[in-house]
């Protein structure tokens, strides 16, 4: 049996019992095939001696349970790592960040404990996936649509306590601004419930969300505070139309004004949906034209186009050509919910803004459905997440394709800096980036990159980087991947999230006033788990007796 | 290593292999449909099965539920070890009685 470090393997053996009595014998996983199931399938140390593995796995069935749990470790010292599904992969798996850890698996505690559609909101527990809460609502043929991020598997509250983001309307692509009230386990086995909930027998848990007093559910986020067992989340009323119209226009200086107005146009409603940007011509895939982008690769192109890729262009060279063949420089998906007649006023309105600002714009209608879609338009659509259907089609990536036919990856990791949104960030972020990856010997996926997925104010930046079971590549992938964290925040740039190997790096630079922001951190870290128990390293919150190691 | 070794020498073995009763069969069905057709489905939106169409070059199914070939212990091995960018699966996620009736299901094809 593996042990966790500076335990004794004779308490450990007591702790593993005392586990057993509050959860059952068959929830608890010691042997090493049970407990290398918890390993990061993505990990970019796989196999090497600094990969993170636990010690042991506990599976609670009950927020009772979880106390008993917590208690137990607190007893002896043991490090927890709690996770929800295990499956934020390419941020992080089931693995833990401080080795030999035992791993506190919520994936059992899947119940959606209320859904309410007339106000429009759910509580689940923490096994809950996106999927599960999307059947559960079809089946019932409740008329709420989740907002889900890429991976449908993922738990709704691990992603909105990851600040995860999804697809929909603005107000519930941000995961967890999108929540109402939680139910917290601390390090000492204490229940606590904020918002409303703190009233016993209040009536409107989920329906607001601050209560009295301090807001204290951040902290619950992107940390180690507490184990959370509950969470509500506001759903989005499925509208009675849909209709996704794409904008095109023709010359690279042309994303400023896009940008501009695409937001002026979401901040004052006119859409509502995902802002989708593409670049035809680069050929850069919007996110609805990923999927047949990394299925069967890039357009074919022809010989004058191939002189541009063979001489390396600079993306501004290539512009004469579009305009020649009538091929946009950037695209832009518009997505609009409501009753149809308002939304083609929205479209037409939109168009309206863009044609007198952009000279030689196009617009298309690519999507219009009434809903409820039928089975058969389900599966036509260009990406189900924009009408709220969790799906895996972004696990294209680095799979075997047309476009990868021999060299499937083992994984990836995600490096998302937030930048400003506008045009002038991504063609900045782009130069930066671009000259960096020259630099670190880095391949791109496209010669230039579009921000996937976007804020009110903000855009993610967002690069994949493979894994491979190969230790050389990885380090020299690890390596990149730090010195971008370097060269983003030298431009004012930094990641929203990042793969748990990265933690200490982002924190790193988040440096303003000598790391005054960490040291609060930690000084929260002290006070409410003085034993640091709970996820030590997580996001770069280390207990006392770790700090520095 | 061990695990696929063992995997492939016994996969000639799985013809002998007894039917597996109906209620196993419902069951394994549900576990595909829950954990492994929003990958392996039918169609090109499923990355699992255009990986194995491309991978397999048409010689055999890229669907999962398409094949007449795979063994008990093939399926198991690869949702318990995983394999390129599919991830392998925890017993809180598919216990192991859900994955033997997962592995009957897919490798009795008669019975679909």
């Amino acid at each position: 049996m593996r042990l966790p470090p500076d335990v004794s393997a004779a308490d450990f053996e007591t702790a593993i019992k005392e586990f057993q009595a509050a959860v059952g014998t068959e929830w608890v996983f010691t042997s090493d095939e049970d407990v290398d199931l918890y390993r990061d399938a993505y990990s970019p140390y796989w196999g090497e001696p600094e990969e993170k593995i636990a010690s042991a796995a506990v599976a609670p069935n009950t927020v009772e349970e979880v106390q008993a749990v917590v208690r137990i470790a607190n007893r002896y010292k043991i490090p927890l790592y709690p996770i929800s599904t295990g499956k934020n992969l390419g941020y992080g798996g089931s693995a833990p960040v401080h080795s030999g850890s035992v791993v506190l698996d919520l994936k059992r505690m899947n119940r959606i404990l209320e859904v309410n559609e007339q106000q429009a909101y759910c509580l689940v527990e923490p096994g809950v996936s996106y999927f599960d809460l999307y059947r559960y609502l079809q089946e019932r043929q409740i008329r709420l649509w989740p907002d889900v991020p890429d991976p449908g598997w993922g738990s709704v509250m691990g992603n909105a306590l990851d600040r995860g983001a999804g697809y929909t309307s603005f107000q519930f692509r941000n995961h967890f601004d999108a929540h109402c009230g939680m139910e917290v386990v601390l390090a000492n086995g204490e229940v606590v419930r904020t918002g409303m909930g703190a009233m016993p027998g209040a009536e409107t848990w989920q329906m607001y969300r601050s209560g009295f007093g301090p807001y204290v559910d951040g902290i619950f986020s992107q940390s180690n505070f507490g184990v959370v067992t509950k969470m509500g989340f506001w759903l989005m009323p499925e509208p009675e139309a849909y209709l996704r119209g794409v904008v095109g226009v023709p010359r690279y200086e042309d994303l400023t004004p896009l940008v501009e107005i695409m937001t002026h146009l979401e901040n004052t409603k006119v859409f509502s949906g995902y802002p989708d940007l593409g670049s035809p011509l680069l050929g850069v895939p919007t996110l609805a034209g990923l999927h047949h982008f990394l299925v069967n690769g890039p357009e074919p192109r022809d010989a004058e186009y191939g002189a541009l890729l063979q001489r390396g262009a600079p993306p501004q060279d290539y512009e004469p050509y579009g305009v020649k063949h009538k091929l946009p420089f950037w695209s832009l998906g518009l997505t609009f919910y409501g009753p149809e007649k308002v939304i083609r006023a929205q479209w037409e309105h939109a168009k309206e803004r863009f044609r007198g600002a952009l000279g030689g714009a196009t617009f298309e209608e690519r999507e219009f459905f009434t809903l409820p879609l039928t089975e058969e338009q389900k599966t036509k659509l260009e990406y189900p997440a924009m009408l709220g259907i969790p799906n895996l089609r972004t696990f294209a990536i680095g799979a075997r394709s047309q476009l990868n036919p021999n060299n499937p990856t083992s994984g990836h990791m995600w490096f998302s800096p937030i930048i400003p949104r506008t045009g002038e960030a991504v063609l900045k972020a782009n130069e930066v980036f671009r000259e960096a990856s020259r630099e670190l010997g880095l391949q791109m996926l496209t010669a230039f990159s579009l921000p996937v997925p976007c804020w009110e104010r903000s855009f993610i930046f967002i690069m994949a980087f493979s894994v491979f079971r190969d230790p050389a590549v990885n380090k020299k992938n690890r390596d990149a991947f730090r010195r971008l964290v370097e060269i983003a925040a030298e431009h004012g740039w930094g990641e929203y999230r990042t793969a748990t190997s990265f933690y200490d790096d982002v924190m790193r630079v988040y440096s303003f006033n000598n790391h005054s922001l960490l040291r609060l951190h930690e000084t929260l870290k002290d006070a409410v788990d003085p034993n640091g128990i709970l996820s030590a390293g997580r996001y770069g919150i280390w207990p006392k007796h770790l700090r520095g190691a | 290593m061990n695990r696929w070794m063992c995997a492939f020498a016994l996969t000639a073995l799985s013809s002998l292999a007894t039917a597996a009763d109906a209620p196993t069969l419902a069951r394994g069905k549900e576990v595909f449909d829950h954990w492994c057709a929003p990958c392996h489905g039918e169609g090109d939106q499923y990355p699992g099965t255009v990986a194995l169409g491309v991978k397999y070059e048409g010689k055999l199914p890229g669907a999962l539920e398409a094949r007449q070939d795979l063994a008990p212990e093939v399926v198991k091995a690869f949702v318990r070890t995983g394999i390129t960018v599919m991830p392998f699966f925890r017993k809180t996620e598919i216990s192991d009685p859900d994955l033997d009736a997962l592995a009957a299901y897919l490798s009795e094809p008669e019975a679909r």
